[in-house]
């Protein structure tokens, strides 16, 4: 294990005008006016990343994840603080890479590929791949202002990823470009972390974090809140979200439902695959409240088996003691330990009133012989 | 289709990378190693902005050589024939001083905006900025020095000899000359993020600038005396451009007193008479300061550069 990239104690702050006197008349006349304020967006930040892992850094807007990934990326300088970076990077920050229009994707590739700081050579040797990668073979020659946006993306991911980069920092970049062009990135990222290379994924998909990362750091108010494996991290995040909404509450809702416990009538959360499954979960509200129920059952690895319907189950919550009755008709699942989290959303299912992460887990006991997730109940018969 | 591309090349093992450092403030020495590890990108840079200028333009780099010749041809018209200032072979005089300006003015031109121009670029990608006012620079010195070929091709016609053994100083003067020209487009390029009408100030005071050194009018015939009188000599002096220019003069040029060509045909102190060495040791000292300019300009360039990002 070797550390990749070492960050330490960086801290970046900002200067914000209240009042932006942008040319020279304007700071002459009022040099005192408009005031500025100084904003932490990253504070003492401090984390290593070793050769072979794959780490996601989430948060939600606002949190510095970006700012912390341009300091990583040499695209900022923090104001205090140093960022150590062993091997060659290269990054995906937003879409297109600041390609030149009036320059053609080949221009372009040799351009960016030295902006990179990768030798004429070495993009000449690999100019190929990169055509190939972004499929725009017929398009090559043509000037990128003609590009669709789609186009730009493939090109710019083409480039980062066949310039052989001990380091790939990828911001948000995979919600663009069509499902096809998105696995393959996928297929690449996936192929970088067996060649034990070094990604860092900055998203605020949970499930993209969940899918790709061996380790998440959570980022919050430009604190790092948590560094650890995947599912500890994201239900800190989690947590924090649910916090933050408290706080942003206004209405009061939020603090006035809480999820007490999930029981079972025998008080063992053993199940045999294939049988049902009944739990009960305790709510206490202060108020009555409409809102939706969420079911969430995860593996271990953190793969989400199954959400109850997107939008959740209507529950009217009385003021005092509820209880909510759930019933899992049958438990398809093969062998193993899986996470459950419920939650109260509201009606329109976007803001989370109460949540309990993990709040149960049960296991399961099979004794078939398929192998996997799930029980398909697979027969098979020469004809 | 996708195929592999490392996959075949084993990969050098992490433990032997190089570790690159960032921190608030790089120092001056790892600034001028990022600065010089990074040649490829310049030159790329280079071609690709002066591609980028004269793409789908059916004359293409000819284009670089019109404006100068447009603007020698005026001068010629306005100072030699209109005004008629007396001074043999003008033409020469004024185009071995008019390639000197013209790099000056070209670079700042095109580098006072770069860093605002290109802002998409320098949010993204992480590389030197001040690399991008040096292209521009570098854009210019490249036209200089199609302006020297054909300046040289005019002598050739005319057949006008140059001074040749004054030639060995002018790689001193073009030294000094291309790095005052970058460490004003560096610093420029910086505080226009700043201030955006840094941009406009410069065009203006560029034409002022103009004509505070001696291309269209000569230095010994026309200020020099009243300069003298009134103690402004070394003022004067402290435009850089303006040693640079009589040193590309003495070279091309190469009298230093002619017989006006209007009547009554006094004689006319063009250029100052001073010996091989006096011109090497000033210019000389020139390069030097400019060295220190160089390295104080990437130095105010680093402390600006920090807030780029907030700024654009």
């Amino acid at each position: 294990m070797t550390t990749v990239i070492e960050v330490s104690n960086i801290s970046k702050q900002f200067k914000i005008h209240h009042e932006r006197h942008k040319s020279l008349k304007e700071r002459l006349l009022h040099p005192k006016s408009g005031s500025t304020e100084l904003f932490s967006a990253l504070v003492d930040i401090d984390f290593k990343i070793s050769d072979n892992e794959t780490v996601g850094i989430v948060g939600h807007n606002g949190s510095g994840k970006s700012t912390l990934l341009k300091c990583i990326c040499g695209v900022l300088q923090p104001t205090t603080g140093e960022i150590r970076l062993r091997g060659s990077l290269a990054a995906l920050l937003e879409l297109g890479a600041g390609f030149q229009h009036e320059l053609s994707g080949r221009e372009n590739v040799h351009l960016y590929g030295a902006m990179l700081g990768f030798s004429r050579k070495m993009i000449d040797g690999i100019f190929d791949d990169v055509v190939d990668f972004s499929e725009l073979e017929q398009f090559i020659d043509t000037q990128v202002k003609f590009y669709s946006s789609g186009m730009y993306v493939r090109l710019a991911f083409a480039v980062a990823v066949n310039v052989d980069p001990d380091i790939l920092v990828v911001d948000e970049v995979l919600a663009v470009g069509d499902e096809r062009f998105q696995a393959k990135c996928l297929d690449r990222i996936r192929r970088f972390q067996e060649e034990g290379r070094s990604i860092l994924l900055v998203t605020h998909q949970a499930d993209q974090v969940r899918s790709v990362c061996d380790r998440a750091l959570v980022l919050d108010g430009g604190h790092l809140i948590a560094d650890g494996p995947v599912v500890e991290s994201l239900r800190i995040f989690r947590e924090h979200l649910l916090d933050d909404a408290i706080e942003h509450d206004r209405a009061g809702v939020q603090s006035s439902v809480t999820i007490d416990a999930i029981t079972t009538p025998s008080g063992s959360f053993d199940v045999r695959s294939g049988a049902g499954m009944h739990f009960d979960v305790d709510i206490t509200s202060l108020t009555a409240y409409s809102g939706n129920f969420v079911l969430e059952i995860f593996t271990r690895s953190g793969l989400l088996v199954s959400r109850s319907d997107a939008q959740g189950s209507p529950v009217n919550l009385r003021p005092g003691h509820n209880r909510v009755a759930v019933d899992l008709a049958q438990i398809p699942l093969l062998d193993g330990i899986y996470d459950i989290n419920v939650g109260i959303v509201d009606s329109h299912g976007n803001t989370v009133i109460a949540w309990r992460e993990q709040g149960a887990t049960i296991q399961v006991i099979y004794d078939g012989r398929e192998g996997g997730l799930v029980e398909l109940g697979a027969s098979i018969q020469q004809q | 289709m996708d195929n592999a591309t490392s996959a075949g090349v084993p990969r050098r093992p992490i433990e032997d990378a190089s570790v690159r450092v960032m921190s608030a403030r790089p120092n001056l020495l790892t600034r001028l190693r990022n600065l010089a590890s990074r040649r490829e990108l310049l030159s790329s840079l280079i071609t690709s902005d002066i591609r980028i200028k004269y793409k789908s333009s059916v004359l293409g780099i000819f284009w670089s050589m019109l404006s100068p010749a447009l603007t020698l041809g005026i001068y010629y018209l306005v100072f030699s024939e209109f005004l008629k200032n007396g001074i043999p072979n003008f033409f020469i005089y004024l185009f071995s001083g008019l390639v000197v300006w013209n790099l000056f003015q070209t670079a700042i031109n095109t580098a006072t905006g770069v860093i605002v121009d290109r802002a998409s670029l320098v949010k993204k990608v992480s590389f030197p900025r001040e690399i991008l006012a040096l292209a521009n620079v570098g854009a210019a010195v490249v036209y200089f020095c199609i302006q020297l070929g054909v300046l040289a091709l005019v002598l050739l016609i005319v057949g006008h000899q140059p001074a040749w053994n004054y030639m060995w100083i002018l790689p001193i003067s073009f030294a000094a000359l291309y790095l005052f020209t970058a460490s004003v487009a560096m610093v420029m390029s910086a505080l226009n993020v700043y201030l955006r009408d840094v941009k406009h100030l410069m065009e203006v005071l560029l034409m002022l600038w103009f004509y505070l050194t001696p291309i269209v009018y000569s230095y010994e015939n026309t200020v020099s005396a009243r300069l003298h009188l009134h103690g402004l000599t070394l003022l004067y002096f402290l435009n850089p451009i303006t040693l640079i220019v009589l040193t590309f003069q003495r070279v091309f040029y190469v009298a230093v007193t002619v017989a006006s060509t209007v009547p009554p045909h006094p004689t006319l102190q063009i250029l100052p008479t001073w010996s091989i060495s006096m011109f090497f040791f000033l210019n000389l000292a020139l390069l030097g300061i400019m060295i220190v300019l160089f390295l104080v300009s990437l130095t105010i360039f680093g402390r600006l550069e920090g807030n780029f990002e907030s700024e654009l």
